[in-house]
């Protein structure tokens, strides 16, 4: 959206001061701004004022009575009062009546300044009847209001609602004795998350927040975000942790350690322990807003008594602690030995940028191999791949807080809201500014929900989907030819290759009706600007590069990007995918995607790093496990990853792990893999270090620590430059991560305006190649990266797996929102086990009738390579033939049935489409 | 169930702000919303079932259980109160064997009370479906519910 140029400023008077104001803006934010306290209850600057609390009310010379100043809009030469006598007087009546239904003795008592000793013991009565008992007390609104009204006496009756203290939340309480009515919870449910789990129900003095037949909050779609928690303007809605610990000491402002987002958090501590984690208002990347992981899923695993706390090494096949000399002697003298090829480095995509720089750093230089890759090649190497080759730089191209705007949104092999929560709630945000929504997913996602329409095409058909829109938009004149003209490149072999891809067959191989994809079609090209929004749904198959190739054809073909609101955008699962590619935790490249097989480059890091390197690329994740078998690599150096349960072919996988003679992992949990290491080191959490990571919209954020590392862990950083600097390497005495991120801003162009000065300022999206660069938020801006955007022709390959009589359904994988990746922090999570304790099987009913699986039965799921037993799901949400597992459950562990097979271009694997079968399971 | 209210909802097809109408014609057809209308009525509406509750519960023309036969309403407006309408209902709830809001076990009969008709001159009144039952005697009460059974 455009913004006026011309904002009007108008000027008012406010209590006798002149107040400047810009057009559009009401009293009561002129107020705000011009530092005047008018009280309210019900109004909050992130929802629609709806005047219900009469708090706000104003008196403005030449209107009648008395106006709300949240709904009323400010004009040219308003007069405007709001403190006169009569005003407080209305004040004071409309509270009392509101405080007749709200436990009132302490907010109005005159002792209450005094009011202390008994304070700790009664803080723990389980039931508020008054302020000193109250988890709320000192940062209640109603505290604030009745002192600036000067409320003393209630004069009407107390009357108590003997409401039940609702606990069907696992991290919150609901006691409606304490809510005032305000309605801010419903409308943050309803306006902010799009969910709608509560309303208010029934009516007169029955009037509460509540769900339909007064269900419970889960089968009412509540996803916990605790967004209801943090608006609550009383004690109504609380968070059970850290409830009775008083108020924090201090905060510190962070980075969510979960998705690709990077909501920024405020972790507020007592001690040496979080007790809470709340999203922060003023940022661009989540204004508030987190989900239920960020906000109620750190403080546990942080704190777990399983962390990791002192290293381990393997004796006569035990793990036993040692001390951190021991371990790094061990690990020095062992790793000494495996220099060169034989040696691989798994970094991580949970790790910070520094580290993973120092990762490949110490591969580098110390270990002499190019063999470092991350976890992102499980996930995203197509889309580094493909966006490279269309655009010239491999990222998500525009930013976040644009896709509110958009016009159109195609949202393609993503669940967003389950695994990038608050960007859903921005794809919401767009559709409620009148936006289009096209949803292309096999199952009947959340966001369907909200869509104009949803295509629910066979898994692993994108290519033919995607060229079939391409073709209706190429032959209905909808293409922006001019665009593709004058910044495009190869547009006629490509326009050839549309040949294949008319309706009839695309809606064959697809399964979605021609009409249907020619209506997404012509939305796509009509509603602009258009986004397109994609997951590991586009990437993890055998032609996932052709996918992202496609999705980058379709936003060329019809101008779609370098524009606000437009784009091609990769969401990257974990908090730091971005960042760990940018830092060259890669095989075939430095920093910033510079290849290691470029002379030039390859000088450039010699010189920087005063040793000779390697031109030959390494392995890639997916490929060290045949090296293993066939004995070219024998060590491993694991930082943060599971392989065991996140590769594809698991049990293949472990079996490779057993073979190699030398295994260390850095972990802050005893993972499925560490437990097979032959050196455990503990790694600090992300609150326990300083960094940064680079989120999905390419903006590098601070970490800071805020508490000190548990028991004897240390931050991965320090580990590789202790390790690294036993081993002989140079350049690796840094004693604050700030100094590693100085030496990536002298070698990484695109981070070379980057430092830890800077980002106390404000997070800086990349490319900011200098310090006085401000950063960008919209890639291929009048011209492409790559000088022009190119075209690739495509022809459709199906998935290598296809259902057949012996294995006649197709398995795909994915997310629950309330688990994250293999379940190593999530899992230690007391309310998230409470919500989703185990991994099921998603089936059709149609599929289910005839082998008698019944919802909640036990089954067998067997695939060429593996089975797993599982609860089955029966329900509509997964199309009949397709069969949906989550990966987040080692009891279930999906991995091991799917198919290892890669993608010749990215070597990431076919994890979205294997063929099983389902049998049914005896009872165990 | 399912086919008779996709038929309803497929009338509404399109429709903007078309809520309560829809919510009437189910109850007319069904006599009470059940919590599986209400999931079918969210998801046609795109809205959430909680929402649809509360416009719903906000009206008391809206039921959320299965209702009896006929409905039995006892004005207890201050005309019929004054003129004895708590015995009447009294003598109703000892006849039906249940509370005010509540509905027999056969199914026969639902009990409401209700403030007032607009027919104060014939309080104390008794309605019961459609047919008003002025000047209302105990025995007279035990009489018509007979007529019903």
């Amino acid at each position: 959206m455009v913004i006026s140029q011309e904002t009007k400023i108008i000027n008012l008077a406010i209590d006798g001061q002149p107040v400047k104001t810009k057009e559009g803006t009401t009293v009561l934010e002129s107020a705000q701004q011009a530092g005047i306290y008018i009280p309210t209850l019900c109004y909050h600057h992130s929802l629609t004022p709806s005047g219900s609390c009469r708090m706000c009310i104003v008196e403005i010379e030449g209107m009648r009575g008395f106006s709300t100043a949240c709904t009323t809009p400010a004009i040219e030469g308003m007069v405007v009062k709001t403190n006169t006598p009569q005003l407080q007087e209305l004040r004071r009546d409309i509270l009392e009546l509101i405080l007749s239904e709200h436990p009132y003795a302490c907010l109005i008592c005159d002792r209450k300044e005094h009011c202390e000793p008994f304070h700790i013991t009664l803080r723990k009565q389980a039931e508020t009847t008054g302020c000193t008992m109250c988890p709320k007390n000192g940062r209640c609104e109603l505290q604030k209001v009745v002192d600036y009204v000067g409320l003393t006496e209630i004069r009407l009756a107390p009357s108590r609602r003997e409401a039940p203290i609702l606990k069907d939340s696992p991290f919150f309480d609901r006691d409606y004795n304490l809510c005032i009515l305000c309605g801010r919870c419903i409308q943050v449910c309803q306006e902010v998350r799009g969910i709608g789990a509560i309303a208010f129900t029934y009516r007169g003095s029955r009037t509460l927040p509540g769900t339909a037949f007064d269900k419970s909050l889960q089968d009412s779609g509540c996803q916990f975000c605790g967004a209801c928690v943090d608006i609550c303007p009383t004690a109504a809605l609380t968070e059970r942790s850290g409830r009775w610990r008083g108020l924090p000491e201090r905060s510190v402002i962070t980075t969510c350690p979960y998705c690709g987002v990077g909501c920024q958090l405020s972790l507020e501590i007592k001690g040496n322990r979080i007790l809470r984690t709340v999203p922060v208002m003023e940022n661009s990347v989540n204004s508030g807003q987190a989900c239920v992981k960020g906000r109620f899923g750190i403080t546990e695993f942080v704190h777990h008594p399983q962390r990791l706390t002192m290293p381990l090494i393997r004796k006569n096949g035990k793990l036993v602690e040692a001390s951190w000399e021991e371990a790094l002697d061990l690990v020095t003298e062992k790793l000494a030995s495996y220099k060169g090829d034989e040696f691989a480095f798994i970094a991580s995509g949970k790790c910070t940028n520094e580290e993973n720089y120092l990762a490949q750093k110490f591969t580098r230089t110390v270990m002499a191999t190019n063999n470092i890759d991350t976890s992102a090649r499980l996930c995203h190497a197509p889309t580094v791949a493909g966006l490279a080759q269309a655009f010239g730089s491999s990222a998500t191209t525009n930013s976040i807080s644009e896709i509110r705007s958009a016009a159109c949104i195609l949202v393609v092999g993503s669940n967003t809201s389950s695994t990038h929560p608050v960007i859903a709630l921005e794809i919401k945000r767009a559709v409620q500014n009148g936006g289009k929504l096209i949803v292309a997913d096999p199952r009947d996602i959340e966001l369907c929900r909200y869509a104009d329409i949803w295509l629910s095409h066979s898994p692993g058909t994108d290519v033919a989907l995607l060229m079939g829109m391409m073709r209706v938009i190429f032959d209905e004149g909808l293409a922006d030819l001019a665009f593709i003209k004058e910044y495009c490149e190869n547009f006629d072999a490509f326009k050839k290759s549309l040949k294949n891809f008319n309706l009839d067959s695309v809606e064959k191989v697809t399964c979605v009706p021609g009409d249907k994809i020619a209506e997404a079609a012509r939305l796509y090209a009509t509603y602009k600007p258009a986004s397109i929004i994609y997951g590991t749904g586009i990437t993890q198959h055998s032609h996932g590069t052709d996918n992202v190739l496609a999705l980058a054809n379709l936003a060329m073909l019809t101008g779609n990007i370098g524009k606000p609101s437009t784009g091609v955008n990769p969401l990257s699962g974990q908090n730091n995918v971005q960042g760990a590619c940018d830092m060259g935790a890669l095989p075939d490249v430095y920093t910033a995607y510079q290849s290691v097989d470029n002379p030039d480059i390859q000088k450039k890091f010699e010189i920087a790093w005063g040793c000779s390197l390697s031109a030959s690329p390494g392995l890639a994740v997916t490929e060290i496990r045949d090296a293993i078998y066939k004995g070219e690599v024998k060590a491993i150096y694991l930082m943060g990853g599971n392989p065991v349960l996140s590769e594809p072919d698991a049990k293949h996988a472990q079996e490779a792990l057993n073979k190699l003679e030398f295994l260390v992992v850095q972990d802050i949990f005893l993972s499925e893999t560490a437990q097979l290491a032959d050196v455990v080191l503990p790694a600090a959490s992300f609150a326990e270090k300083d960094g940064t990571f680079t989120n999905t919209e390419r903006r590098i954020q601070r970490i800071r620590k805020a508490i000190e590392p548990a028991g004897n862990s240390k931050p991965d950083w320090w580990i590789i430059c202790q390790i690294a600097g036993r081993l002989g390497g140079k350049g690796f005495s840094f004693e604050h991560p700030s100094q590693i991120m100085s030496e990536i801003a002298s070698l990484t162009p695109s981070y070379g305006g980057v430092s830890y000065q800077r980002l106390e300022e404000g997070a800086i999206q990349w490319p900011c190649p200098d310090d006085a660069h401000p950063g960008t938020s919209i890639l291929h801006a009048g011209k492409f990266a790559r000088g022009k955007g190119k075209f690739s022709p495509l022809i459709y390959k199906s998935p290598c797996e296809l259902p057949d009589k012996e294995y006649p359904l197709v398995l795909t994988t994915g997310s629950s929102l309330y688990h994250f990746r293999t379940g190593t922090m999530t899992r230690k999570i007391t309310g998230l086990n409470a919500i989703e304790p185990e991994g099921v099987i998603e089936i059709n009913p149609v599929d289910a009738c005839p082998l008698k699986i019944s919802d909640g039965s036990k089954v067998k799921v067997v695939s060429r390579r593996g089975e797993v037993i599982a609860r089955a799901k029966v329900t509509e949400k997964s199309p009949p033939t397709v069969v949906f597992m989550t990966s987040h459950f080692a009891e279930s562990a999906v991995n091991i049935l799917t198919n290892p097979v890669l993608d010749p271009v990215s070597k990431t694997p076919e994890l979205k489409v294997c063929a099983i079968r389902i049998e049914e399971a005896q009872e165990l | 169930m399912q086919g008779e209210l996709a038929e309803i909802l497929a009338e509404y097809e399109g429709e903007k702000g078309a809520l309560i109408p829809i919510l009437q014609k189910v109850q007319g057809k069904f006599g009470y919303l059940s919590e599986k209308a209400v999931s079918e009525i969210a998801k046609f509406s795109r809205m959430s079932e909680s929402e649809i509750f509360g416009v719903a519960s906000f009206y008391a023309q809206f039921y959320f259980a299965r209702r009896g036969e006929h409905t039995v309403k006892v004005c207890l407006g201050t005309a019929c109160h004054v003129r004895g309408g708590e015995r009447i209902l009294d003598e109703v709830k000892r006849e039906l064997g249940i509370e005010s809001g509540g509905t027999t076990e056969d199914y026969k009969f639902s009990l409401e009370r209700v403030a007032c008709f607009g027919s104060c001159a014939l309080a104390p009144v008794m309605v019961i479906d459609k047919n008003v039952y002025g000047r209302m005697t105990i025995a007279k009460a035990k009489d018509i519910l007979a007529e019903y059974h």
